[in-house]
């Protein structure tokens, strides 16, 4: 089994104070994989740090074996659906077709074929009939479905999705986890921030459970288990907080 | 009546400088009272809008009364600056215009509106276009009212005025605009409009603007209203000396701004504004706890404080295992330390300083041997290290080969405090890779 | 007036012709660069930029010690970009905010300019300088290679944003996507930041330092109104642009001197930023997607329909327990509003009889639809969302009128899945809210 991402001994701090821990894991290859972890617990902080968006403090990883910016046309992202402006003057085939722009290189203008590309990846999650609504016009699953047609028309290898499922109705969760699967089918690998635990051994084989550290990955079926979860979400652990602080102050506090 | 008062070098200061000198600081400071609650509020740029579009108004007003009677010029800006607050927001929420776009949108245009009807109805010095730029401070003393049986310069007396109802304002809602600009919504929730001290905060500024347009124009007046705030936030963390360093450094600005451009022989008014600009410019480097050198100097403080430490516990470790070995260990060579913490020029600084604490001894000179009060001065922070690493393999899991980094950089950061309930959580006597802990030193 | 107008805009006049096409192609630049800095929040950053650019053309002219157009823009760009720097510096560096900096950056360069141009007009040889045009912009004051010059750096800044067009979609949208697929976004940011510099510094001549901002923010606004598509937005708001530029310079060189000996003419820069404003005012009111009025309107026949479909739904209730909806009824045993009546009369949903009113056969079939979707609703909402059989009827009524069709076509479909899906119209899951008597309705 290779590996999709190798995170080995990553801290990430904002302002020095320290919001991950050294976190080491390796996520698999071709496997849909949750992130899980209480509010706080800096599951989309570890995305975005894998992505190279967020500065490490220490440690590295590697994506497909290699450094992110040599992985950039490898891989696809699909943000919080909360991070952009939905009245921006663009349609949904306007969106779909920016997942095209990586491959374009500078310049280039998307053209016939990249808009054939587009509209498949629209159709793929069932949002067809509506590439040229505005996008503030779409429901919020919807728009979550666009931002996922996006990231399919960068046709990578490896996506992460910043909790695709938040806010969405029961058509699109449907229609997201059918493109997951999909997905894994093809042979590609999925890392996607969780919110929901219920849904974890349905949706996906690969489970990280983080708060703050990283408490266990592994296989849904050994991981995901009671005993772990109490650790991810009971007992706060109040030193490593307090640690934080006193990192982030410069260790003003100190003796 | 303008007598000579007493001598600044060649410079006589007569009364009409007094006066001049009056107004410029009844302006500065009644901006800076309330623009600190713009900057703490995200709401200098719509203090920035009013201020522009009361020129309609003003004008409007003029146009009307045919004079400058104040009471109409202040209802007529008045009318427009509220007018402006209102249409940015009504733009913003009914029409989705970008909050910024919609303030850039209204204030312009009524700024362009303004400019036409004075263009068009100047007749008189008193209200041309350049006027709107940079006021006209330095005819204040010319035009004079009598009051009291005192004659007092109009513009002067009106920015007093104005100062007195701002200083009282503030002081009398000083509770209820804190709680707004700190939290609005808690204020609503206990009963405090959000919405009324908004409006109201907005009222004083256009009110402020519009005495301050004779003086110092409708553009100047923004960094007047701004700059003191912005400096004070840099310079105070609590809101009430926050008001008063700003009011400090406008009048300070307002006197050396007067004195500034009087002896280079330019604009009163610009001077004073761009003095509040290099004031708030030093500031930003030189404020004592929130300045770029300020934080700089902790940053090399704490530098050299991690390898003071570093350096230590080298040598403390190097002790403990030559102890087991029962034989002294032999002193390390300062080039051997230097590579070892990786610190170049900010390493040899830290030697010395251990030097001269005493910790670490430098016979011969090159090498270096950890003395007695080192020892001491090392065992909490080795105790700190491995506690946490303790920590760190039995709460985080983390194998035993990854235990050593992350307690290195942690170690520097770990009060007494949290060092004595890592203990009191895991009271071990060895660290996982089955080193003693230090017990607390005796003093701590 | 409108002669000599129509004469320097049919371009007749070769003394103004280069001036008018100067404004226009920086009318056009600063609107499509604008757009971007609309979009990506940074439209007062350019109000900063030119006010900061004052003391650079004061700086510039101390330098040289003579009147040179292309000095005169290097001092302003070069502390145009110092002023944007400043802002992010200072957002980055202090706890001061990004507003506060921009209104520092704004009220303290203007005083720094306005102590240099005080300083040299107070010089003997000052007054040549014509730094005054500067503030509120004198396009008449340009020379045909200053006009020149600036239409050049229009069309390179228009050039630069078409070849980039792609980049700058993707970075306004969404910056983090964009720097996931490898856009190196600070430096595009950097980019379109110095676009805006250059826009602004080139349009001070003809727009002055106070309301350059407006050819930036203005015309993409009002623009915004008209369409949902970017290019439509950036090629929309260059034509506002331009128009503003032209008509604007035109009037200042046409409109009859003001009353005041103090200005010699009319400042280009208020007449530039009025007609900007007047094509917004338009554009807010009137255009078809976005404007305020289209808006009312749509919200107004919301109403009616509303209403009108109310009213079919009422008197459909009150005649199903007879089974004959062409029943005939009247205001006194159906209580309705009148202006719904007369909006369905108008419909042709209604007709009226000797002794009262009457669904049409179309209003009949109306009446089912509306009363099915609100029926199928209630049914979707007891059953899916467990609410209480007598709260749907109220819920049910505020979404009903707004379903679109393939929302209905859903719930149909989830139904029918569950077998639940009546045919034809359902009966009411409640008690229907006052019940008509019998007896009140004449054969």
């Amino acid at each position: 089994m290779s590996v999709a991402v190798e995170v080995h001994d990553v801290t990430v701090a904002y302002h020095r104070k320290p919001v991950l821990w050294d976190i080491d894991t390796s996520l698999p290859e071709r496997r849909l994989i949750a992130i899980v972890g209480p509010n706080g617990a800096g599951k989309s902080t570890l995305l975005k740090a894998i992505l190279g968006l967020v500065p490490l403090a220490s440690g590295e990883i590697t994506v497909l074996g290699r450094t992110i910016s040599q992985a950039r046309r490898l891989i696809g992202y699909v943000p919080q659906r909360e991070s952009v402006d939905w009245d921006f003057p663009v349609d949904a085939l306007d969106v779909v077709l920016m997942g095209r722009y990586g491959k374009l290189g500078w310049i280039r203008r998307p053209g016939r074929s990249d808009r054939a590309a587009a509209m498949k990846c629209l159709e793929q999650v069932g949002m067809s009939d509506f590439s040229h609504r505005q996008i503030s016009q779409l429901s919020g699953g919807q728009q979550q479905r666009v931002f996922l047609a996006r990231a399919l028309a960068q046709d990578a290898q490896l996506y992460f999705m910043d909790e695709p499922f938040a806010g969405v109705d029961a058509a699109t969760e449907t229609a997201i986890v059918e493109v997951l699967r999909a997905l894994q089918r093809d042979g590609r690998t999925v890392v996607a921030v969780h919110h929901d635990l219920q849904s974890v051994p349905e949706y996906f084989d690969h489970v990280v459970l983080l708060n703050m550290r990283l408490v266990a990955a592994g296989p849904v079926s050994s991981t995901f288990t009671s005993a772990n979860l109490q650790k991810t979400y009971g007992g706060r652990l109040t030193l490593l907080e307090e640690a934080a602080e006193a990192i982030g102050r410069g260790g003003s506090a100190r003796r | 009546m303008n007598e000579a008062w007493f001598t600044i070098g060649d410079y006589e200061v007569r009364n009409d400088d007094l006066w001049i000198v009056g107004t410029a600081i009844c302006c500065a400071v009644s901006c800076a009272i309330l623009g600190c609650f713009l900057v703490l509020r995200r709401m200098s740029l719509l203090g920035d809008a009013i201020s522009h579009a009361i020129l309609p108004g003003l004008a409007a007003a003029f146009m009307l009364t045919g004079s400058r009677e104040p009471m109409a010029m202040l209802g007529g800006a008045l009318v427009v600056g509220v007018v402006t607050a209102f249409l940015s927001t009504a733009l913003h929420r009914w029409g989705r215009v970008p909050e910024d776009a919609a303030m850039g949108v209204v204030f312009t245009s009524l700024f362009a509106i303004g400019v036409v009807l004075i263009t068009w109805v100047a007749r008189d010095v008193d209200l041309d276009p350049g006027c709107v730029l940079y006021g006209l401070i330095e005819f204040t003393p010319f035009d004079t009212a009598s009051i009291a049986g005192f004659e007092i310069p109009r513009s002067f007396a009106w920015l007093f005025a104005i100062l007195v109802i701002n200083a009282t304002l503030v002081w009398i809602f000083f509770k209820e605009l804190k709680i707004v600009s700190f939290d609005p919504a808690l204020a609503t929730t206990i009963g405090i409009s959000a919405v009324l001290v908004h409006y109201g905060l907005m009222t004083a500024v256009a009110a402020t603007a519009v005495a301050s347009f004779e003086a110092v124009g409708s553009i100047l007046v923004i960094a007047m209203l701004v700059a003191p705030g912005a400096t004070a936030q840099l310079l105070s963390d609590r809101l009430s000396r926050m008001i008063w360093i700003a009011a400090a450094l406008a009048a300070f600005s307002a006197v050396l701004g007067y004195a500034l451009a009087v002896w280079i022989n330019t604009s009163v008014a610009g001077m004073i504004a761009s003095l509040s600009l290099g004031i708030f410019a030093v500031t930003v480097f030189a404020a004592p706890r929130h300045g770029l050198i300020a934080r700089e100097v902790r940053r090399l403080s704490l530098a050299i404080r991690i390898a003071q430490e570093d350096a230590l516990s080298l040598l403390y470790r190097r002790h403990e295992r030559a102890a087991g070995a029962a034989a002294s260990a032999p002193p390390l060579t300062k080039h051997a330390i230097l590579e070892a913490t990786r610190a170049g020029l900010i390493g040899r600084v830290a030697l010395r300083r251990l030097r001269r604490l005493g910790l670490v001894d430098a016979t011969p000179p090159g090498s270096i041997s950890v003395t007695p009060r080192g020892l001491e001065a090392a065992a909490p922070l080795i105790r700190g290290h491995r506690l946490w690493e303790s920590f760190l393999a039995r709460d985080l899991n983390l194998p035993l080969d990854h235990l050593h980094e992350p307690a290195h950089r942690a170690e520097h950061f770990l009060s007494e405090e949290i060092r004595e309930r890592l203990q009191a959580e895991r009271p071990e006597a060895s660290d996982p890779h089955g080193r003693p802990i230090p017990p607390p030193s005796p003093r701590s | 007036m409108f002669d000599e107008l129509l004469r320097l805009l049919t371009l007749q006049d070769a003394n103004t012709r280069t001036v008018l096409l100067g404004a226009t192609a920086l009318g056009i630049a600063s609107a499509v660069v604008g757009s971007f800095a609309v979009l990506r929040r940074r439209a007062l950053v350019g109000d900063a930029v030119s006010h900061a650019a004052l003391p650079g053309l004061c700086l510039a002219y101390l330098v040289i010690g003579d009147r040179n157009f292309a000095a005169f823009l290097a001092g302003a760009l070069v502390m145009g970009v110092g002023a944007a720097a400043f802002i992010a510096l200072v957002k980055a560096w202090t706890r001061v905010k990004e507003d506060a900096a921009i209104a520092l950056v704004i009220g303290g360069f203007f005083g720094l300019g306005i102590v240099l141009s005080r300083s040299i007009q107070n010089e003997p040889s000052g007054n040549r300088a014509g730094l005054d045009g500067f503030i509120f912009g004198k396009a008449a004051s340009m020379v045909a290679s200053d006009a020149a010059l600036i239409g050049a750096i229009g069309a390179g800044v228009i050039a630069c944003v078409a070849l980039l067009f792609k980049e700058f979609r993707v970075l306004c949208f969404d910056r983090d996507f964009a720097s996931s697929q490898g856009w190196p976004s600070l430096l595009l940011d950097l980019l379109l930041m110095t676009l805006v510099c250059v826009c602004t510094v080139a349009g001070l001549p003809a727009v002055g330092v106070v309301l350059m901002v407006s050819l930036l923010v203005i015309p993409p606004a009002a623009a915004r109104f008209w369409t949902n598509r970017l290019g439509t937005m950036v090629c929309l708001a260059g034509a506002f642009g331009g128009a503003a530029g032209a008509l604007g310079t035109g009037l200042s060189a046409t409109l009859p001197a003001p009353a005041s000996a103090l200005t010699r003419g009319w400042p280009t820069g208020p007449l530039i930023t009025l007609v900007a404003a007047a094509i917004f005012v338009i554009s807010l009111l009137a255009a078809p997607k976005r404007g305020v009025a289209a808006d009312l309107v749509r919200r107004w026949t919301l109403r009616r329909r509303v209403a009108r479909q109310n009213l079919l739904r009422r008197v459909y209730e009150a005649l199903e327990p007879r089974g004959d909806f062409a029943a005939v009824w009247t205001q006194e045993s159906i209580p309705h509003s009148s202006r719904a009546l007369r909006s369905a009369l108008r419909a042709g949903l209604v007709e009226r009889t000797e002794t009262g009113f009457r669904l049409s056969a179309t209003g009949r079939a109306a009446a089912a639809r509306v009363v099915r979707a609100h029926r199928l609703w209630e049914i979707y909402l007891i059953t899916q969302a467990q609410i209480a059989p007598d709260h749907v009827d109220r819920d049910a009524d505020q979404i009903e009128h707004v379903l679109p069709p393939e929302t209905l076509a859903t719930l149909e479909a989830k139904l029918a899945e569950e077998g639940r899906l009546p045919a034809g119209v359902p009966r009411s899951p409640h008690r229907i809210g006052a019940p008509v008597e019998a007896g009140a309705l004449r054969p």
